[in-house]
């Protein structure tokens, strides 16, 4: 791997330490540490439950509105503020810098997910005084999470590239949204007939997946998924990520700086 | 070939390479969690839990369980499988969600009541659902109707269904047929004319496929029920005239005048056997049918519908 | 080998809302600059010089034509690590220090750690940007992200310096300390490629100029060749849309712009001119000897031009 990628992946990580995005660890820590204290007091055997299923919860939705926010911003708020030019303007293909946006902003949730699942932790340990096995499951689901953000992130970068940051965080946000009905979407295409089912079909297969990546509840009810299907939930987020990225980069490699 | 070309071609075989990965991969998973959809929906399994937790997307998360209740079942069915335990779970969800969705109520009176195979066998919670759905749906005379309905074919409780039948009756707008078979069920509840009619009722008043099918293969054991009735009937009047049994099914079409060789629906004649019985030629075909069936006869597998919508 | 060769490259931009309609922007462009000279790219606001060093530096594509730089495809990736480039009103990274951005860019062109940080202040130095340590772009001045513009584009000691309008946003003193600088490049080696629309600069600096409007080429040579056609010459503005005969007699191009004529005619027949204005009883406005001879053939080439534009619309 070129290691200009590895250069533009830590600038933009930078960008977002310096953009203060990390500060949304200090209203994580809030609300789960007021939640953490408020079910302790209550304590109706089911602290547990609520801390994960609060505190899992909380992490997806903080990572996927820090995703498409600074996704969505990636390539073209460049564009916009003609920051790409000096950069363009060096021996940096345009594949490269799309590949290493994309690493910077991946990397920036990945280290922002660590911090919080210590924060998921530490509220378990507050109401539970305790971590028994099952616990452990809880890595699973903050796994299967990150491997949502790189989806998100890969999709984000892909409208960002094309489009305006307001309709890209449209599309990006209803694409999160339709994702997560993945599975009912797939299920009405079996049930319909004729063209439609082809469309359907082809349209429930395209939209990412985030059904299956979404096992907060199993994993609050003390119940992992297969190792199977870690695996390929591995494999396919991955796959879908480079689709994204492929696509970013074949617009991407066409476009007309302003 | 350029740089730009050469990028071109490999992010193009990338995007293809690993949109296939990924539709071979989603088969792969929907194939290693074929129930995890309606488990995650049931995971709350509180009507009341799923309202609060849908932010007020109440409508929008009512159809959604719907969708997934038309799914469970049709699966379910397709599968063969033997249980629909879900079914009341997901039909109470959609209907807290939004109480005012009909076709729920419907396909509860058709698959939540029925005994297994053919549904969940649970007759007490549909007309709890139901009586739910009148409560908020007053005015909906088609909701009386499915609730008479179950008491008419699940419990044959004849009296409560002509109750019933005579409430809905009475919503403005009601079709007519309501006031006939709150009349009917007090003396010809057993009738085939009153059987017929409710089926068809239901075969007309609904829009989903599974009920309406359900609906029609009903009617069809209706009609078998009734020529099966009418030629036995035949037999013994044979058998008073003549002293012994028709030794053929054309002795006896001569002998009652009958136009042409008695056939079912599938136009298999009917068939007779040396002790006078008259049988179906193919009773796996007829799941509903409770005449014209060999001695100890059961359902081989599950039923399966013939008719094509 | 030559620095650049264009070789007819054009570009057309599609503009408008939702009715996309063409807009020629650049006219098939033909130019040589050599290896080690100072070469300006003259002309008015608009005219394609911006387009042209976009279309060099691969952030448009072009309608169609090619180009060669260093002797290689200009869409080799190779030749970005010789090259330097200095955007229009240039804009940075805001949220890092001149030396973060410098050290960032530095090893995206390649530059091995250990030259980084000498090279970086080197250049910083060079460029008169001091005492800014710590301060984020953004509390940067215009004259100061311009002075970082032109740190960056030599940082990597390219062989071959792109600027587009160098001059802009710099004080007097600025602009004396790049036109310095300018030379320095050339002396040691480098080839400047720059565009400008203000004549003084390219006069002082260029071996050679190219003049272009409305995306299409007007002259191309020496700045002394060119200039050796118009030695000496006036222009005369005066009220009205009258064009008297006698003016053109005395060899006076005319052109009429709203309610007044602009004429440039040699110098020797600036009385004659008056003359002839005040029989036919018309208005002088103004008259301005044309203060250099590159001044005097950029105007009468844009004067050309926009009759000839004239006569054909
Ligand atoms: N992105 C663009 N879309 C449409 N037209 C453009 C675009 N960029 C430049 N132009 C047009 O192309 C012409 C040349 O512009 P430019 O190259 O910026 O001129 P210069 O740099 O010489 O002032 C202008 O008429 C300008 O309006
Ligand atoms: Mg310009």
């Amino acid at each position: 791997m070129s290691p200009r990628i590895l250069h533009i992946a830590r600038n933009t990580f930078r960008e977002a330490v310096r953009d203060r995005v990390l500060y949304n660890l200090i209203a994580f820590t809030l609300l789960l540490s007021g939640a953490a204290i408020l079910v302790g007091q209550i304590s109706f055997d089911i602290e547990r439950l609520v801390v994960i299923n609060l505190g899992l919860t909380a992490v997806s939705m903080f990572g996927v509105v820090i995703a498409i926010f600074i996704g969505i911003g990636l390539v073209s708020k460049e564009i916009e503020k003609r920051t790409l030019y000096t950069v363009l303007s060096r021996p940096v293909r345009r594949w490269e810098f799309i590949v290493g946006k994309f690493f910077g902003l991946a990397g920036t949730l990945v280290v922002n997910t660590f911090c919080m699942a210590i924060g998921v932790f530490g509220a378990l340990f507050y109401v539970a005084h305790k971590f028994t096995r099952p616990d452990a499951l809880i890595l699973v689901a903050l796994y299967f999470i990150v491997l949502e953000f790189l989806i998100i992130c890969s999709l984000a970068l892909l409208f960002s590239s094309f489009s305006s940051p307001l309709l890209s965080a449209v599309f990006a946000f209803s694409l999160f949204v339709i994702g997560s009905f993945a599975d009912d979407l797939r299920g009405f295409a079996g049930l319909t007939h004729g063209f439609t089912r082809w469309f359907a079909t082809g349209a429930a297969y395209l939209v990412p997946n985030f059904s299956a990546l979404n096992v907060i509840t199993a994993v609050a009810h003390e119940q992992g998924p297969s190792p199977q299907l870690i695996l390929q939930n591995t494999l396919y987020a991955l796959f879908y990520t480079a689709m994204a990225l492929s696509g970013a980069v074949l617009i991407f490699e066409r476009r007309n700086l302003k | 070939m350029t740089a730009r070309q050469r990028t071109t071609i490999i992010a193009g075989a990338c995007l293809a390479v690993s949109m296939t990965a990924c539709v071979f991969l989603l088969r792969h998973i929907d194939r290693l969690r074929p129930k995890a959809t309606i488990d995650d929906a049931l995971y709350i399994s509180s009507p009341t839990m799923v309202k609060r937790a849908s932010l007020g997307f109440n409508g929008l998360m009512a159809c959604i369980y719907w969708t997934r209740t038309i799914q469970y079942f049709g699966h379910r069915h397709f599968d063969r499988a033997h249980s629909y335990n879900e079914l009341g779970p997901l039909l109470e969800i959609t209907t807290t969600l939004d109480p005012q969705l009909f076709p729920p109520y419907q396909f509860g009176a058709s698959f939540l009541a029925p005994k297994p195979p053919n549904g969940a066998g649970e007759p007490a919670r549909t007309i709890q659902l139901m009586e739910y759905g009148i409560a908020h749906n007053p005015d909906n005379w088609q909701i009386y109707y499915n609730l008479g309905f179950v008491y008419y074919t699940e419990l044959k409780d004849y009296t409560r269904a002509s109750e019933v039948f005579a409430r809905g009756s009475k919503v403005p707008g009601a079709h007519p047929f309501l006031k006939i078979l709150a009349a009917q069920m007090a003396e010809h509840a057993g009738d085939f004319a009153t059987a017929r009619l409710l089926w068809s009722a239901t075969f007309e008043t609904s829009h989903e496929t599974n009920i309406r099918q359900n609906a029609l293969e009903h009617l069809r054991a209706i009609s078998v029920d009734e020529a099966v009735t009418n030629l036995q009937a035949a037999v013994t009047r044979f058998g008073e005239k003549v002293g012994r049994l028709p030794s053929s099914m054309s002795e006896l079409v001569t002998a009652e005048h009958l136009p042409g060789i008695p056939a079912d629906p599938d136009g298999n004649a009917y068939q007779l056997t040396p002790e006078g019985r008259i049988q179906l030629e193919k009773p796996d075909d007829f799941p509903f049918v409770t005449k014209g069936l060999p001695p100890g006869y059961k359902l081989s597998g599950l039923p399966k519908f013939h008719t094509k919508l | 080998m030559a620095a650049i060769e264009i070789l007819g490259l054009e570009k057309t931009y599609m503009v408008g809302f939702w009715r996309k309609r063409p807009k020629r922007a650049l006219q098939p462009l033909h130019l040589t600059v050599e290896e080690g000279e100072i070469f300006g790219f003259l002309g008015p606001n608009g005219a394609g010089k911006t387009t042209t060093l976009k279309i060099l530096m691969g952030l448009v594509f072009p309608t169609a034509g090619t180009a060669r730089i260093l002797g290689r495809e200009w869409t080799d990736p190779e030749v970005k690590a010789q090259i330097g480039f200095l955007p229009e009103q240039p804009y940075f990274y805001d949220y890092l220090t001149a030396h973060e951005l410098l050290d960032y860019y530095g090893q995206l062109s390649g530059v091995p750690g250990k030259d980084r940080k000498h090279r970086v202040d080197e250049v910083l130095e060079r460029v008169g940007l001091t005492d800014i340590k710590g301060v984020q772009l953004r509390k940067f001045s215009k004259g100061m992200l311009q002075r970082t513009g032109i740190a960056q584009a030599i940082l990597h000691s390219p062989k071959l310096v792109f600027f587009d309008e160098p001059m802009s946003g710099l004080d007097p003193l600025g602009r004396r300390e790049v036109r310095d600088l300018m030379e320095q490049l050339k002396h040691e080696g480098k080839t400047v490629f720059f565009s400008t629309h203000i004549l003084s600069d390219a006069e002082a600096l260029c071996d050679r100029v190219a003049i272009i409007n409305k995306g299409e080429l007007r002259g191309v040579g020496a700045v002394e060749d060119l200039t050796s056609t118009v030695q000496g010459k006036v222009e005369v503005i005066w009220q009205g849309t009258q064009v008297p005969s006698s003016m053109r007699a005395l060899g006076a191009e005319c052109h009429v712009t709203g309610d007044t004529v602009r004429a440039v005619l040699p110098e020797n027949q600036q009385d004659a001119a008056i003359d002839a204005l005040r029989r036919e009883r018309i208005r002088l406005i103004a008259i301005t000897p044309l203060r250099t001879s590159l001044e005097a053939y950029f105007v009468e080439k844009l004067q050309h031009s926009q009759t000839t534009a004239g006569k054909t619309s």
